[in-house]
């Protein structure tokens, strides 16, 4: 058995983690790419959202690396994420990928058969290391998730322009060859050091941006086209409080153990969006009032094209724009976006920030130009 | 003052309409719908919706448009789930606050949640909600519910016999004939929304009637034969709409008395991209029944739809009469 797993953002090295300290082998698709696109966008359903896409190339591509098995998690809906699973493994079986697939969800029918793919991937059922598997890879997800955060915090503030990319991407393909929770976890922090002792500009204060939207294309830098790390050269710090490691603490381990929620931003979306509606619509709408009441400076909301829960919270937007003051710039992702579009917009939203801060604090008669 | 509820003619009008009717009048409101979907309506909602939304919820905002100066209430409830363990769609479950924070100048919107996702109990908690409005007598409000339930089961009784449900919300009870000979038998599989509403889909169900086509759709298998066909996917589907189209699917595969399946989608309908290309798989690997998808958006070029329905009969009745021809002359 050799299990693959599809990419969203830093999760490889989550499932890394996970799968060294198991002693499972496995095999990582190669990064998002655009070949990875083009195999998906042939063979899944034309208007099927962009992460099924993506990540029928990834298996594809690790399937002719030799990886038979794909690890998945699932979900009982609305959101069409639930159903991946079983999408996947017809696509696959029809155009001849004999993959088996493996979800890691619970539901009423398939209680026996997750419990032999436990017994399967952790060869036994030993409760003392699959617990300390779980807290392990808990730990290094809560970890990578604060290094990405601290990049956030330091890029727009680097003296030497470049300097967190390049100890960021060296992080990222070294922890390729870095086996086991222990010795990743050292890594990351090594890495931390080193992006603290960058030389920071201590006086400049960044524009502040909230980046909302749907889990994979927010979280998952090729499919953004690495917003986080274009913003942050351009002088901006930006926040995401959808993460990997908050996705597995509170909807997974916390839900699991009826433990007390973290749900501020349910509260916040109240006014707003009355329910779960499925999806991160919910996350959406409620972070963007949180950021709103945080004085940060804008919101960009990201999604693929065709998500169901993400085009109920763009049409409540306008609403919280207006509300709160706040600029909000909605970006849609597909296989079909150009590059230079995207930045052009992009560039053009943090120049719309810059001149309202400007206004705001040189006053609106001291401005040289406008009417 | 008898208060005006109105209820838009799209979305889960189709599959709901008599069981709000006779429930409202049960309760002593005056029931309004909104006209036809028209060229006016569509776009309306197009012009005021989202521009990622699917077609039929930009539809939905057209029929509110042309409503919300003519009533006291709008009656869009929060449509969770309306079944054990399923959903509809996530802009089912958002609708309201969707219309809400879209349209200015609205009446007071009936909103409450009707989720029987856990419980199918729940109906009479979401049926209290709503009759309080209008009476504190709980036992009015459960017998009007009761009545509304009974409607509501004749209605799907009506369909199951095979009538559609346009036929039967326009009361054009005369074009339900008996089968005839030499009919072709299709299959027309697609949201209720989109497969009943005359506008959107250009006439379908007429195009095919005169082409003397019995159509069939989903509605017309027994759910219990669509539940044991479903049982027998993997996971099981969450989606109400889902599991009805791929067990029904599964169930028509294996009928030989059908001469072709046409599946209806709404351009951007995220539950249609999936459930459409698992037929699909279904249908194909099942054998030589002929299938065409159909897309729905809001242009309207109609002559394109005719060809490609024309082309799809056409095919079929080649093939039911050349197909066992070999000529002589080789």
């Amino acid at each position: 058995m050799k299990v693959t797993f599809p990419h969203m953002g830093n999760t490889y090295i989550v499932a890394k983690a996970m799968l060294d300290d198991l002693g499972v082998d496995y095999i990582i698709p190669q990064f998002n790419n655009k070949k990875a696109l083009e195999l998906g966008t042939r063979y899944a359903p034309e208007l099927a959202c962009l992460p099924l896409k993506i990540n029928l190339g990834n298996f594809i591509q690790a399937y002719e690396k030799g990886a038979d098995t794909i690890l998945i998690t699932g979900g009982c809906g609305p959101c069409r994420f639930g159903y991946y699973c079983e999408m996947h493994k017809e696509i696959l079986r029809d155009i001849g990928y004999d993959m088996n697939v493996i979800t890691l969800e619970i539901t009423k029918k398939n209680k026996r058969e997750l419990i032999e793919n436990i017994k399967c991937l952790a060869s036994g059922l030993n409760p003392y290391r699959i617990t300390r598997t779980i807290i392990n890879t808990t730990e290094v997800a809560k970890m990578v998730d604060n290094l990405e955060k601290m990049t956030y915090k330091v890029r727009p503030r680097e003296i030497n322009k470049g300097e967190t990319d390049r100890i960021y991407k060296v992080f990222r393909s070294k922890v390729l060859n870095t086996n086991g929770s222990e010795n990743i976890k050292k890594l990351i922090k090594d890495t931390g050091k080193k992006l603290l002792e960058i030389k920071k500009d201590e006086h400049f204060k960044p524009l502040k941006i909230g980046i909302v939207g749907e889990i994979y294309t927010t979280i998952d830098s090729y499919s953004s086209f690495n917003i986080d790390i274009k913003l942050g050269n351009m002088g901006v710090e930006v926040d995401r409080k959808v993460t990997v490691s908050g996705w597995i603490i509170e909807h997974m381990i916390k839900k699991a153990l009826h433990l007390k929620r973290d749900l501020r931003y349910v509260d916040a979306a109240k006014p707003y969006l009355g329910a779960m509606i499925g999806g991160h619509a919910q996350e959406t709408v409620g972070n963007t009032v949180l950021y709103a009441k945080d004085d940060y400076d804008g919101i960009i909301q990201i999604y693929p094209l065709t998500c169901m829960p993400e085009i109920v919270a763009q049409s409540i937007l306008p609403n919280i724009e207006k509300d709160y003051g706040i600029p909000i710039l909605t970006l849609i992702i597909d296989e079909m976006t150009g590059e230079a579009g995207y930045m052009t917009r992009l560039e053009a939203f943090v120049d719309l920030l810059e001149k309202r801060r400007e206004r705001k604090t040189v006053g609106e008669e001291n401005l040289l130009y406008g009417n | 003052m008898i208060k005006k509820i109105g209820i838009p003619r799209a979305l889960s009008y189709y599959q709901f309409y008599p069981l709000y009717k006779t429930f409202f009048e049960e309760l002593g409101a005056e029931v309004v719908v909104s006209d036809a979907t028209s060229r006016k309506i569509l776009d309306q909602g197009v012009k005021i919706c989202v521009d990622e939304a699917c077609l039929p919820v930009k539809l939905f905002h057209g029929h509110v448009m042309y409503l919300k100066d003519k009533v006291d209430y709008l009656f869009i409830p929060r449509l969770t789930s309306i079944s054990e363990n399923e959903y509809i769609c996530p802009k089912f479950g958002g609708l309201p606050d969707m219309v809400r924070n879209t349209i200015d100048g609205l009446p007071e919107i009936i909103d409450v949640e009707i989720n029987l996702r856990k419980r199918s109990k729940n109906i009479y908690k979401s049926a209290f909600e709503i009759g309080g409005i209008f009476t504190n007598n709980k036992k009015k409000i459960r017998a009007a519910l009761n009545k509304a339930m009974k409607i509501y089961r004749d209605y799907c009784t009506h369909m199951q016999e095979g009538a559609l449900a346009s036929d039967i919300l326009d009361k054009k009870f005369a074009v339900i004939r008996k089968q005839e000979k030499d009919m072709l038998n299709i299959v027309l599989i697609g949201h209720a929304y989109n497969i009943y509403d005359k506008f959107i889909n250009m006439d379908t169900v007429n195009k095919l009637r005169k082409e003397n086509v019995n159509i069939i759709t989903i509605d017309m298998i027994d759910d219990d034969v669509i539940n044991a066909n479903a049982e027998e996917l993997h996971k099981s589907m969450f989606w109400y709409f889902g599991r009805k189209a791929v067990g029904g699917v599964m169930d028509i595969i294996k009928r030989e008395d059908i001469d072709g399946i046409i599946y209806m989608m709404a351009f951007g309908c995220g539950v249609d991209s999936f459930i459409c290309d698992m037929v699909q798989r279904r249908v194909r690997s099942a054998g030589n029944i002929p299938f065409i998808t159909i897309t729905l958006d809001e242009h309207s070029g109609e002559a394109g739809m005719d060809t490609r329905l024309e082309a799809f009969i056409d095919m079929i009745k080649w093939r039911k009469k050349d197909e066992s021809y070999i000529p002589a002359h080789g």
